[in-house]
């Protein structure tokens, strides 16, 4: 076979030259290599006088949703964003120490707030890093917006330097997301961005910038309130409960002898707190709450009945075994609550109030659905029930108090400050409850340290219990307090963290330094990783793979960061220890030595239902 | 309901329960009969939206046998028809699952609503001289169309409900099918009703 002088032509490697598409594939490299940019870029702290280009929309529009913190790190292709934002000094930007770091603030702040959350990362690995954050906003529903930027539009698909599609990894964790190519669009995209992720079922929302979008001029200008609404004709979220259900739950409650209300997580969303008061002090049930849904209720308040679920109350456990309504409001019967569904709550009807009709008869299958926002639904049931006398109730108050004293007689339970000649870490946590009045904001990490905060601190105000409960996400307490100090500075805010959890990302102790956040840090330290050793205690037959590790000197830690720091390992130097952080203007870290083999009483087995928990293990001593 | 023997310790008769007998076990949502389902769902025809949605029903563990999408008669909305294995409960968790993407505006079970229902399939049967004859008479009585013929084979065209294109593409089969596609059914429910009208509001 022989060439033809065709065959040996070379093929071009660019598109044809002349055309639009070789022009924007030539402007992209070169932005990429920084080689003369396309857009002018005057530093003044004047507007007007530098074009307005896509990073302005952007800070503009942050603005505008009353954004007051971003929690970001800066990289390659969002740098036009940083070249503008000291134009815009009321945004507040904190430079967290990584992206992680940054969506946990932002879902802190969010939770804390109840506002949207802010986080920003660049491209590729910063994408990335943001998602676990963005995952735990997710099964939490928690009202966040992360921003990244993207290579120039050109390059997109051509596996670029710190290219990933980050929006189809976002795709199926956030409730929506958006590729944003072109500069005009930017206004609609974050008026909407900010409307999903706080309407409704709340959630968090992804947008992805392109490079060459951030440093588009543009006139587009900013969309109202209600062409924001206009513009998403599929979102329409179902706020008023329907008449006929709420009727139908009314009967049910008439009826019932033995209700108990379940708080959840949207009570707290939909800020129903008082409604939820109400409620029960007219039909007089007792009210639980799931992980989530601690501080729904005063827990001073004589229907406050516990924390359900799988390290929940025995009390609270076997009142909803035994109860025959169930009057849920804002929770998803999540395995952690329900264990078996077989046989959970096995006499009980069930009436369920969510926001999301997809939560609906997912796990477990309800007599009475109702959708809608708790704090309406409340409202409206109201005045359509009867009010139940406490003489009506009172041999099953008997029983609920019987039930109370029997658990929280029961041994591990504040049975005193030792365990094993070390701190008992629920002793830890009750202390600091009390030593803070109950007005502190505490942001629990995940294991046991979250279960031990969650059932010993005293919760008495809503958004004060900050966990990741559906994700649980190591590593969250620290930069999510950090969030939290920043949204609400006026409580105390404190991480209680083990420390596996620390471990993950201690690296924020930096950014509390630098931005001059005053988090109070509890670490928990028992040199294991506390939940896994207690399930291969009990579950995996003692054989205790990777639960033992080393941690570092956490006063040295502290003091190379600039922290203040004390260590405490016996009961009388836990109050001081707390007193000396809380005499910290700013960031201080407490070093709790804790006994090494607590386990968190009692537990449900994975797969087994609430009638089988555990509460004894081995011998105690 | 007695206690007899109960309290005694003895064993107590099986014909009469104890009174603390255990409740029936809590019914789990669904596990009824499984049949085939047809959703039909109005989107916003926007970038990305075909992926959000087989995204959303991979994640949630349900199983698409079709998926067939087009134009509406109105600007920017497209229609999906999904056809899905599932119990009732189940079917009804994925159209309450797809409402969650912000992008699809409504979703509607048609399985059990009176609906017509078509779907299109291209076979390409091989034919040999021999042959030839007969399977274009076939094809003609099964209500197929001729689209192309060849030396070797020949495409035929079919629509029809999914049973009435199984059952072509089964008397075709024995003369052996070389290539075979179908678009997946789309329906329509009977009457005036129309869910692109139910949209606008």
């Amino acid at each position: 076979m022989t060439l033809t002088k065709r065959d040996r032509t070379r093929r071009s490697h660019v598109p044809a030259a002349g055309t639009e598409h070789a022009a924007a594939v030539e402007r992209a490299q070169r932005e990429m290599l920084h080689e003369g940019s396309s857009t002018v870029s005057v530093r003044t702290a004047e507007h007007g006088t530098r074009p307005r280009i896509g990073a302005d929309v952007v800070c503009e529009a942050l603005l505008r949703q009353g954004v007051d913190v971003m929690f970001s790190y800066p990289g390659g292709v969002i740098l036009p964003l940083y070249d503008v934002l000291g134009d815009y000094p009321q945004l507040r930007h904190v430079l967290v120490r990584h992206e992680q770091g940054g969506a946990h603030a932002a879902d802190g702040y969010a939770r804390a707030t109840g506002k949207v959350g802010v986080c920003m990362g660049t491209s590729g690995p910063g994408a990335t890093n943001l998602v676990t954050g963005i995952g735990t906003a997710m099964l939490d529903s928690i009202p966040v917006v992360a921003i990244t930027g993207n290579v120039p539009s050109a390059l997109i698909g051509k596996d670029a330097f710190q290219e990933i599609d980050i929006n189809g990894i976002t795709l199926p964790m956030t409730k929506h997301n958006y590729l944003v190519r072109d500069a005009n669009e930017l206004p609609r995209v974050i008026a909407e961005a900010f409307h999903i992720a706080r309407s409704g079922r709340p959630g968090p929302v992804h947008i992805d910038i392109t490079k060459d979008a951030l440093q588009q001029q543009t006139q587009a200008s900013h969309p109202a309130d209600d062409e924001v609404v206009a513009g998403l004709p599929g979102f329409r979220p179902t706020l008023e409960g329907n008449y006929k259900q709420l009727k139908l739950a009314a009967a049910e409650i008439a009826a019932a002898e033995r209700p108990v209300i379940l708080a959840g997580h949207g009570v707290l969303h939909a800020g129903a707190e008082a409604e939820l008061q109400a409620f029960a002090e007219k039909v007089n049930a007792p009210v639980a709450w799931t992980l989530l849904g601690v501080g729904a209720l005063d827990e001073r308040h004589p229907l406050a009945y516990g924390f359900m679920g799988m390290h929940g109350w025995k009390h609270v456990n076997r009142a909803i075994q035994s109860a025959d309504l169930l009057f849920a409001v804002g929770m998803r019967f999540d395995d952690r609550v329900t264990g078996n569904v077989r046989t959970y709550a096995p006499y009980a009807r069930i009436v369920h109030v969510d926001i999301d009709p997809a939560e609906i008869g997912k796990n477990v299958a309800v007599e009475v659905p109702i959708v809608g926002d708790a704090k309406r639904v409340l409202h409206a049931m109201l005045p359509m029930v009867e009010a139940v006398p406490p003489a009506r109730r009172a041999a099953y108050f008997d029983q609920l108090t019987e039930w109370r004293h029997d658990s929280e007689g029961t041994s591990w339970h504040g049975s005193g400050a030792w365990r094993d000649g070390l701190l008992s870490a629920d002793y830890v946590v009750q202390r600091i409850g009390e030593l803070t009045r109950h007005e502190g904001v505490y942001v629990g990490d995940v294991g046991q340290n979250q279960m031990w905060l969650a059932r010993y601190a005293g919760f008495r105000h809503p958004n004060t219990h900050l966990s990741s409960g559906g994700l649980g996400t190591m590593g969250y307490a620290v930069p999510a307090a950090m969030g939290a100090a920043l949204g609400v500075p006026e409580r105390e805010v404190w991480a209680i963290v083990g420390d596996g959890g620390f471990q993950m990302t201690s690296q924020e102790l930096m950014t509390l330094v630098q931005d001059e956040i005053p988090v109070k840090i509890a670490l928990f330290d028992n040199k294991k990783l506390g939940m896994i050793r207690q399930w291969q205690e009990i579950i995996y037959a003692g054989n205790y793979h990777s639960a033992h590790l080393l941690g570092p000197d956490y006063l040295k830690l502290s003091e190379a960061y600039g922290i203040p720091s004390i260590k405490a390992s016996t009961p009388a130097e836990v109050d001081d220890a707390i007193r000396f952080a809380q005499g910290v203007k700013g960031a201080a870290l407490i070093w709790f030595e804790i006994a090494g083999e607590q386990n968190v009483f009692p537990m449900m087995p994975a797969g087994k239902g609430l009638s089988d928990l555990i509460e004894e293990w081995g011998t105690a001593e | 309901m007695t206690a007899q023997g109960d309290a005694a310790g003895a064993p107590a008769p099986s014909a009469a329960a104890p009174a603390h007998t255990a409740p029936p076990p809590r019914a789990l949502p669904g596990g009824g009969q499984t049949r085939l389902h047809r959703l039909v769902a109005i989107v916003v025809d926007r970038p990305g939206v075909l992926n959000r949605v087989s995204s959303l029903m991979r994640a949630r563990n349900f199983n698409i046998d079709s998926l067939a999408v087009s134009r509406t008669d109105r600007a920017g909305f497209s229609r999906m028809t999904i056809s899905l294995h599932g119990d009732d409960v189940a079917v009804e968790q994925a159209a309450k699952q797809l409402y969650r993407l912000i992008d699809v505006l409504k979703v509607q079970d048609v399985t059990s609503d009176a609906s017509v229902e078509h779907e299109l399939a291209l076979v390409k049967v091989r034919v040999t001289d021999g042959t030839r004859a007969d399977v274009l008479k076939l094809i003609e009585l099964m209500r197929g169309r001729v689209l192309d013929v060849s030396t070797e084979a020949v495409i035929a065209e079919v629509s029809g409900t999914e049973t009435e294109v199984d059952n072509f593409v089964a008397g075709v089969r024995e003369f052996g099918i070389k290539e075979l596609v179908r678009t997946g059914a789309v329906v329509m429910a009977r009457g005036s009703g129309s869910i692109e009208e139910a949209v606008k509001k």
